[in-house]
């Protein structure tokens, strides 16, 4: 059984077909990275395995499970969890609140208006040890506001994998970082457990492939070539699509 | 320690206020800004924490206001008059939710506009039931424990608790995970629904338990002036208690009770010495909206902080937003 399996997944905006027969089937515990240019439907893609938007025809199973119909917010609690390519944090609170408020949304203390979130001890513990994976105990208590942006692209990362998710979505993990942030997130992101199926969009490619299993590139909506990584760099699609026919 | 001292000082204040305050007139005014406070810190629930506008939430202060005199008017009990109006009043709620949710932004505002001159209309139309332009009385105040209300200081004490109450329940709501479930929603509401919260019910949560409060403060301002007529619920009611909540500062617990109190002060006691209150009213606004646009009780803080570093000769990091 596929960790995540998308069956002639389509969707349009308009007359604009930005996805189209998009069948794609990842293994668990696989790391598959989707590359493609610019407006080649890959965010679209993880908006529609995520729910954000509803597919007009095609089908997602989780584990087999048909999630296609389910909203977005069912989706976490089966075990998808994704990263945002612009990051979308709550630039007000604390790093730890951001972590902790990740955790709460899977957590039945969610509906709870009497207790006091701040002596919820499990959970902050949980949340703080998150952090600390991540490198980033020390500003537990700083707001978001007040961090760069490569911590903030771990911020992103931490609530991610708080959640302990089954399948990851990372949707360009390294966009916007420097040379030493790119290798902290690289470490970051080979250490996440091998049972965890991460499904990444990511366009530098030196970082990227050392991490992916497989490589699926799309280009206007369409799936052009799966492989290895020798397979998909060696293919002539692959050159055609980069650097014209 | 500071806070508990400044909350342990106001309390003792508003304990004694029946000592210190002349005259049953300025007792009942200290009255009106609890019920006001009350209302304000209900529709603060959703504008501050949940970052929805309403201008329909006088609808609600209404219902509630018509709800029970009508029904003590038709013959039940104070008690039961009362519980019936809260049971009209959350169904009221329920739907009035169901019906602006379906939107946020200006699209929420502009429904609960409109639903709130719709309740507005038939106060003033619906003469059968509501008694049109002439309201309905009602007849007397409750006796809570055989205790009458029909007094400045026994009303002003039963005023208290309520307000307690509430307050006490708000800052419970706003520390707890579903609080902070709610300004999730006000902040990233795209981010908060894949992170597996339903923010749908959570909003709609908020509206029952803003709704509640507004209906509340709605009951005791009937009890205060013994009669409901359909100005209760105009939009000009709804403006106003919005411009408590944002002139104190919304999405803060202490706020909209400033709010109610500027706006309160400014309408019967002001308006006792300067004819033209309102220019003097809108003055006010305009000078907050300019030197604290975060609203009174935040930007009086962020002042006071400038204020304590300068005075001890530290320069300040940043001006004013």
């Amino acid at each position: 059984m596929s960790a995540l399996a998308i069956k002639d997944l389509g969707k349009s905006f308009g007359g604009l077909r930005v996805t189209a027969g998009v069948t794609l089937a990842l293994e668990a515990g696989e790391r598959r990275l989707i590359i493609g240019p610019n407006g080649a439907g890959k965010t679209t893609l993880f908006n529609l395995i995520t729910g954000e938007l509803k597919p007009d025809d095609g089908a997602i199973a989780l584990f087999g499970r048909d999630i296609t119909a389910l909203p977005t917010r069912a989706r976490p609690h089966l075990g998808l969890a994704r990263t945002y390519q612009i990051i979308t944090l709550f630039a007000q609170e604390t790093l730890l609140h951001n972590v902790t408020l990740s955790l709460l949304g899977l957590s039945p203390l969610r509906w709870s208006p009497f207790r006091r979130l701040d002596r919820q001890a499990v959970l902050i513990e949980r949340a703080r040890a998150a952090l600390a994976s991540v490198g980033l105990e020390a500003l537990a208590g700083r707001p978001l506001a007040q961090t760069s942006y490569g911590e903030r692209r771990r911020v992103e990362i931490a609530m991610a994998l708080v959640q302990q998710p089954k399948v990851l979505l990372l949707d360009e993990p390294f966009a916007g970082l420097s040379v030493d942030e790119r290798k902290d997130v690289r470490r970051l992101l080979a250490s996440i457990p091998r049972d965890v199926t991460m499904l990444m969009i990511e366009h530098d490619m030196d970082v990227a492939l050392e991490l992916a299993d497989r490589i699926t590139l799309m280009h206007f909506g369409q799936i052009v070539v799966e492989g290895s990584r020798a397979e998909v760099v060696a293919h002539p699609r692959t050159r055609e699509v980069y650097f014209g026919s | 320690m500071i806070r508990a001292a400044a909350a342990a000082v106001a309390l003792c204040a508003l304990a004694a206020a029946p000592l210190w305050i002349p005259g049953g007139y300025y007792l009942n005014i200290l009255s009106q800004i609890l019920i006001y406070a009350i209302f304000a810190l209900g529709l603060n629930l959703l504008v501050g924490y949940a970052g929805l506008v309403s201008l329909g939430h006088a609808g609600l202060f209404g219902v509630a206001c018509y709800a029970v005199a009508w029904l003590v008017a038709a013959g039940a009990g104070q008690l039961v008059a009362a519980l019936g109006a809260l049971a009209v009043l959350l169904a009221t709620t329920a739907a009035f939710a169901v019906l602006s949710l379906r939107s946020a932004g200006i699209g929420f505002l502009m429904i609960t506009l409109a639903i709130g001159q719709i309740l507005w209309g038939m106060a003033y139309r619906w003469i059968d039931l509501t008694g049109g332009d002439n309201g309905i009385n009602l007849a007397a105040r409750p006796q809570p424990f055989g205790i009458s209300l029909a007094f400045a200081t026994p009303f002003y004490y039963f005023t208290l608790i309520v307000f307690l109450v509430a307050l006490a329940s708000v800052a419970v709501f706003i520390a707890s995970p579903l609080g902070a479930s709610l300004k999730g929603t006000r902040d990233q509401p795209r981010r908060m629904s894949a992170l597996g919260y339903n923010v749908w019910l959570i909003r709609f949560l908020a509206f029952l338990f803003s709704g509640l409060w507004s209906g509340v403060a709605g009951l005791l301002f009937c009890y205060y002036n013994q009669f409901v007529s359909p100005n209760v619920l105009s939009l000009g009611s709804s403006a106003e208690a919005l411009l408590m909540v944002i002139s104190g500062g919304s999405g803060t617990l202490l706020g909209p009770i400033a709010g109610a109190a500027l706006v309160v002060v400014m309408k019967n006691v002001a308006s006792a010495y300067i004819e033209r209150w309102n220019f003097l009213l809108g003055a006010i606004f305009v000078a907050i909206v300019l030197f604290m646009p975060e609203g009174l009780v935040p930007g009086s803080a962020r002042l006071g902080r400038r204020l304590w570093l300068r005075l001890r000769g530290v320069p300040a990091a940043g001006g004013a937003r």
